[in-house]
């Protein structure tokens, strides 16, 4: 049962994205098939499904990443989400990051590419996520979960208004995964938007709004609420 | 000095400068070039005077494909590319640094080879040897522009550096034409550089122009 815009939105309030029967097909793989979803600011929406369920083509949709096939997108009122680039934060599989570079020399790369906005310093955002900033590590050398915590980092420094985070607790330990959800329970409370996708439902389940199941490419189920286990 | 086109620059002078990954090969790949040539013609007669400008411009041209095809590596690795597509700043900044980057990198080069390649081919300049400083620059720029380009083009592709030399050779041929003929005449004396020398400022304006109008669309290609 494809989610009506009703079903998730039932308060009049401006929407930070929405999509409207979005399709995408990858030659003839229909990854995403009539997709219908809004989100609301302030809120936090967590993507269940299987592998190739299209979690992860919906984020990069809404990244501006991927063009949808069909069906209409809107992102803080642009119908191009690249439009709203600045405004958007997107951590994917991949750390997204320079190997060669240490942590803060990749942040502070980063922030001089968001002219005119303003951005968290590097040291500050590195120790929110639990990183020692004088590390003289290239990411090269980092942890799987350093990096991973490098580059929420590298996406929270822009002060996003809509967060995109594809399996943020990937490879991390539960100490770590516990200061994450402790950091984006923060920043939803800021009226900021989160999508994240996860296989570990349990672990989103403390900041989850709405969880949203994807099958084949279709909305499977989308409740309010935590994820149940 | 914080303009992206300056920042992007620092950051790929600073991960070459960690890593000399470019400019060796580079380097390598054009001392075989210019050592295997020296060997198979007799670089002492007066024959290698006129062949010499060509040696040293495909030297230069093979040693840079073997550059530019690692020029979006570290874009492409760990999804760095993404990260700088959802960034505000202008893509022609992006690229344009990267141009300036690969541009040093085998001037570096060429600074280099240039003393080994006069001394094994007992080269005299016999017309005006400053002009060289004009020519082998813009040469390289046209190269390196549209190589980057191209490597750009050929990113989502597989075997993308085969594509970037079936694309890049034939569209830099002009170029190469108006580089061999302005350096051999000018190490020889005969005729005058100047028309290739214009040649090449037009070829630069051209393809920089075009390949900065182009590359938005092509790094947001799917």
């Amino acid at each position: 049962m494809p989610a009506q815009s009703s079903e998730v939105a039932p308060e009049q309030t401006a929407l930070c994205a929405s999509v409207q029967q979005v399709s995408k097909l990858f030659g003839s793989f229909a990854a995403l098939r009539q997709v219908s979803v809004d989100f609301e600011p302030g809120r936090c929406y967590v993507l269940l499904g299987e592998n190739g369920a299209g979690k992860s083509t919906l984020l990069r949709i809404l990244a501006g990443l991927l063009r949808p096939t069909m069906g209409k997108i809107t992102v803080f009122d642009k119908h191009e989400p690249h439009d709203a680039r600045e405004r958007i934060g997107y951590m994917s599989h991949a750390p997204m990051l320079y190997d060669e570079l240490t942590a803060v020399e990749n942040l502070r790369y980063f922030a001089k590419l968001y002219p005119g906005r303003q951005c968290l310093a590097p040291e500050e955002v590195l120790r929110q996520v639990g990183l020692d900033p004088a590390l003289t590590r290239t990411i090269g050398q980092y942890s799987q979960g350093m990096r991973q915590r490098t580059s929420l980092a590298r996406v929270l420094m822009p002060i996003p208004e809509l967060l995109l985070l594809d399996e943020p607790f990937s490879n991390m330990d539960v100490e770590s995964v516990r200061q994450m959800v402790e950091l984006l329970a923060g920043f939803r409370h800021a009226s900021r938007t989160i999508v994240l996708t996860t296989h570990q439902r349990e672990l989103a389940a403390p900041i989850a709004d709405w969880a949203l199941t994807l099958r084949a490419g279709r909305v499977a189920s989308l409740d309010r609420g935590s994820p149940t286990l | 000095m914080n303009s992206p086109l300056w920042t992007h620059l620092v950051k790929d002078l600073r991960i070459e400068w960690r890593s000399f990954d470019a400019i060796i090969s580079m380097l390598f790949f054009s001392g075989l070039v210019v050592v295997l040539f020296s060997l198979a013609f007799d670089p002492r007669g007066e024959f290698s005077q006129q062949i010499a400008g060509g040696v040293l411009c495909v030297a230069t041209m093979f040693a840079s494909v073997s550059a530019l095809n690692q020029a979006w590596t570290r874009e492409i690795r760990h999804q760095v590319m993404d990260a700088q597509r959802m960034a505000p700043a202008s893509e022609a900044q992006l690229f344009l640094a990267k141009v300036i980057a690969n541009f040093l990198f085998v001037t570096i080069c060429q600074v280099v080879l240039a003393p080994v390649f006069f001394i094994l081919y007992n080269l005299q300049v016999a017309g005006e040897a400053w002009k060289l400083a004009l020519v082998l620059p813009l040469g390289t720029w046209a190269l390196v522009s549209n190589g980057v380009f191209f490597a750009a083009l050929a990113m989502s592709s597989r075997s993308r550096e085969l594509v970037l030399s079936i694309i890049l050779f034939p569209i830099f041929i002009p170029a190469l034409l108006a580089m061999v003929l302005a350096t051999g005449s000018i190490l020889t004396g005969d005729g005058d550089p100047n028309l290739w020398i214009k040649m090449l400022v037009a070829y630069d304006i051209i393809f920089t122009t075009v390949s900065l109008l182009l590359f938005e669309t092509v790094l947001h290609a799917e």
